[in-house]
């Protein structure tokens, strides 16, 4: 591996991790509050539909950015309801939403451009363009640090640096004001929350609106950053990877970061290498896909620290009379 | 005292949800601009009214008795099941080496070693989550969605790199030889002057589907281990106090979804494909979810949704043939299910009861 490699694997590694990063930012908020999201990945693709659709049919990417942001809060919506209105099952609720978004982005696909389930290619500004830090081109000579800063931290799209400024602001919302002690609190012990006069309903929907602005931001970025409009399932799992990956974080939003690098690194290298020769021996291409998930099944098991997930979570919580 | 009798708890609870779903999917349909009643008859004229689409409605409910009957026994033991997608595609590689590399003089023999081989297969792939869920306290859904992305690897590494015939392009095994070919219905029903279910994929499967709904409902009710199986689910303390191994239940009601889940590859790989093709289950597992819940998790329920989940599936590659609805909106119908008779039961189901207390206060 040369160094161009290693900068095109990094470059990638980055773009390829932002969405589960935004994910898993998303479902962080929202299991942290006690109600599990395994819908990450219809929100997730629901808002990739609607923001590529919207942008294409108006033009604008900001319009089709809120337009995802809203389909996936409309997913969240009824999560909300099944999960903490009627007390069902989040799980099934879950499992739901996932289906309803596969099916309705085709059905409505179909339904506007008549293109076997997919949007026209979005150009100019229907799509959000790469920016360029500042000083990307003078550093760019400079040995080491030049090659980093301008070629891979530089000439991402927004929402590549509105994720990565979503950890820290993740983490200070999460761990120093007061509704992130709360939102904390109601995950693990809503009893007491609810018996400090804090209403346990309010703060769950407010996690779980959180879940689906975020999730909302990652299937727009999927549709309309990294790639150029929507075609049929194009999260491919990117969801259930998240999910992984909040588990490998331990729902800690620094520790997300890092697991959803590493996961992106994964799929980097899946990508460039296909197949890896290591002294002969060849790990072979679908035991990187598999990867991510035979080490989240690893971490679930104990071995290697143990991953203890929210005190309440999937609980309904019902008040005492 | 139970609030609501429970011959209403049985039918009229799965029927209002059904009822909402079937409302939303018409708003969905006019939403895209088609007539919802022209394309309701559509369906029925494609699935019921010939004896092909009777053919493919079977074939598609064979698939997902299998399934619902998978996630039906491990929502007995208060287990969530999501693995049985990926229990099926282990369950066809199973099939395909019992086909492949034992030399059956006869189907009928070759129906048992496959129903063998896909059982243990399917069961093997669900023996981890069991016993990390049982051991280790890892999620069991969590862990069997894990699963079924893994198993989707192992299955396409295995057909590209080791099974695929040489020189073949595509990622699947070579063909079955005849022996094991199964008989289809047109094989057992038709005569000369009727034809009946010329090309359709049902085949006697579907009586081997019958049978798992019986052998489900004798163990369920009338076994000692059902009995346990349904304590440990109603309340697992409870369970513990009386002697029952929580450990050894859940490990055993996972190899049994998982081995029921691995047999819906017979009437699949066998029996329609009669070869091992990548995708061989296209979401059966996932449907699985909506049949054991729209059945209460009971065998007769189960038959009963899963004819009418086939007779969506056949009605929905109609209409994407003859409409400009794409079969996605079957998709749809199965998500409004799964929200209606799982996550929002409570929904349906408070109303109900206060209707009933109130009918009971009035006599």
């Amino acid at each position: 591996m040369d160094l161009v490699q290693l900068i095109q694997v990094a470059d990638s590694t980055l773009r390829l991790s932002t969405p589960l990063l935004l994910a898993c930012l998303a479902g962080l908020f929202s299991e942290r509050a006690g109600i599990f999201d395994i819908g990450l990945e219809g929100k997730m693709l629901a808002a990739a539909f609607f923001s590529a659709g919207i942008a294409a049919l108006t033009g604008s990417v900001w319009i089709g950015l809120l337009a995802g942001i809203g389909a996936s809060l409309v997913m969240s919506a009824i999560h909300g309801l099944a999960s903490i209105t009627f007390r069902g099952n989040q799980l099934i609720s879950g499992v739901a939403i996932n289906f309803l978004a596969s099916g309705i982005t085709v059905l409505v696909a179909q339904a506007w451009f008549r293109q076997g389930g997919r949007t026209p290619s979005l150009e100019g500004p229907e799509r959000f363009g790469s920016i360029n830090l500042p000083f990307a081109e003078a550093l760019s000579g400079v040995p080491l640090i030049g090659p980093i800063y301008s070629e891979i931290l530089s000439g991402h799209t927004l929402l590549v640096y509105v994720a990565l400024l979503l950890v820290p602001a993740s983490w200070w919302v999460l761990y120093r004001t007061r509704f992130g002690l709360r939102l904390r609190a109601v995950g693990e012990a809503p009893e007491a929350v609810d018996t400090a006069g804090v209403s346990v309903i309010g703060l769950r929907f407010a996690a779980v609106a959180i879940c689906g602005v975020l999730c909302g931001l990652a299937g727009a970025y999927l549709a309309t950053g990294q790639q150029a409009g929507f075609v049929k399932e194009m999260t491919a799992g990117r969801g259930f990877i998240a999910l992984a990956a909040l588990i490998f974080a331990k729902w800690r939003p620094w520790y997300a970061l890092g697991a959803c690098l590493l996961f992106g690194l994964l799929q980097a290298v899946a990508i460039q290498f296909q197949n890896i020769d290591i002294g002969g021996f060849i790990i072979p291409v679908q035991f990187m896909d598999a990867l991510p998930y035979i080490l989240t099944v690893v971490i679930l098991a104990g071995f290697v620290g143990k991953a203890i997930p929210p005190r309440a979570g999937g609980e309904p919580y019902v008040k005492e009379r | 005292m139970d609030k609501m009798p429970a011959w209403a708890d049985a039918t009229l609870v799965p029927l209002i949800s059904l009822f909402l779903a079937a409302v939303l999917s018409a708003f969905v349909i006019m939403a895209i601009g088609e007539n919802p009643i022209e394309a309701l008859m559509l369906m029925v004229d494609g699935t019921l009214m010939r004896s092909s689409g009777w053919g493919y409605m079977l074939y598609y409910a064979t698939n997902f008795m299998f399934t619902g009957l998978a996630v039906a026994v491990a929502f007995h033991a208060r287990l969530f099941n999501i693995g049985g997608e990926g229990q099926a595609l282990i369950g066809g590689l199973g099939v395909a080496l019992v086909c492949l590399y034992i030399p059956w003089p006869h189907w009928s023999l070759a129906i048992i070693g496959a129903s063998v081989g896909a059982a243990l297969f399917g069961a093997a792939w669900a023996y981890i989550p069991a016993v990390l869920q049982a051991k280790r306290g890892s999620h069991i859904v969590i862990t069997t969605i894990m699963f079924n992305f893994i198993a989707a690897a192992v299955l396409n590494y295995v057909l590209v790199n080791v099974l695929r015939p040489k020189g073949a392009q595509e990622p699947a095994t070579g063909f079955f030889p005849d022996a094991t070919a199964l008989p289809s219905f047109f094989d057992m029903f038709a005569t000369e002057g009727s034809r009946l279910f010329r090309n359709s994929p049902a085949n006697i499967t579907f009586f081997l589907a019958l049978a798992a709904c019986v052998a489900v409902w004798v163990l369920i009710w009338h076994t000692r281990l059902g009995y346990q199986i349904r304590a440990f689910g109603e309340r697992e303390s409870a369970a513990k106090y009386a002697g029952i191994n929580p450990v050894r239940i859940t490990v055993i009601a996972m190899l049994i979804s998982g081995g029921l889940a691995g047999m819906m590859a017979i009437n699949t790989t066998m029996g329609e494909a009669e070869r091992l093709i990548l995708n061989a289950t296209e979401g059966a597992g996932f449907i699985g979810i909506a049949v054991a819940l729209m059945g209460r998790s009971h065998p007769f329920g189960i038959l009963l949704a899963a004819l009418l989940f086939g007779f969506l599936y056949q009605g929905g590659a109609e209409l994407a043939l003859w409409t400009n609805i794409p079969r996605e909106l079957i998709v749809v119908i199965q998500a409004l299910v799964i929200l209606f008779t799982g996550a929002l039961d409570n929904m349906v189901r408070m109303p109900l009861e206060r209707i009933f207390l109130v009918m009971r206060r009035t006599n």
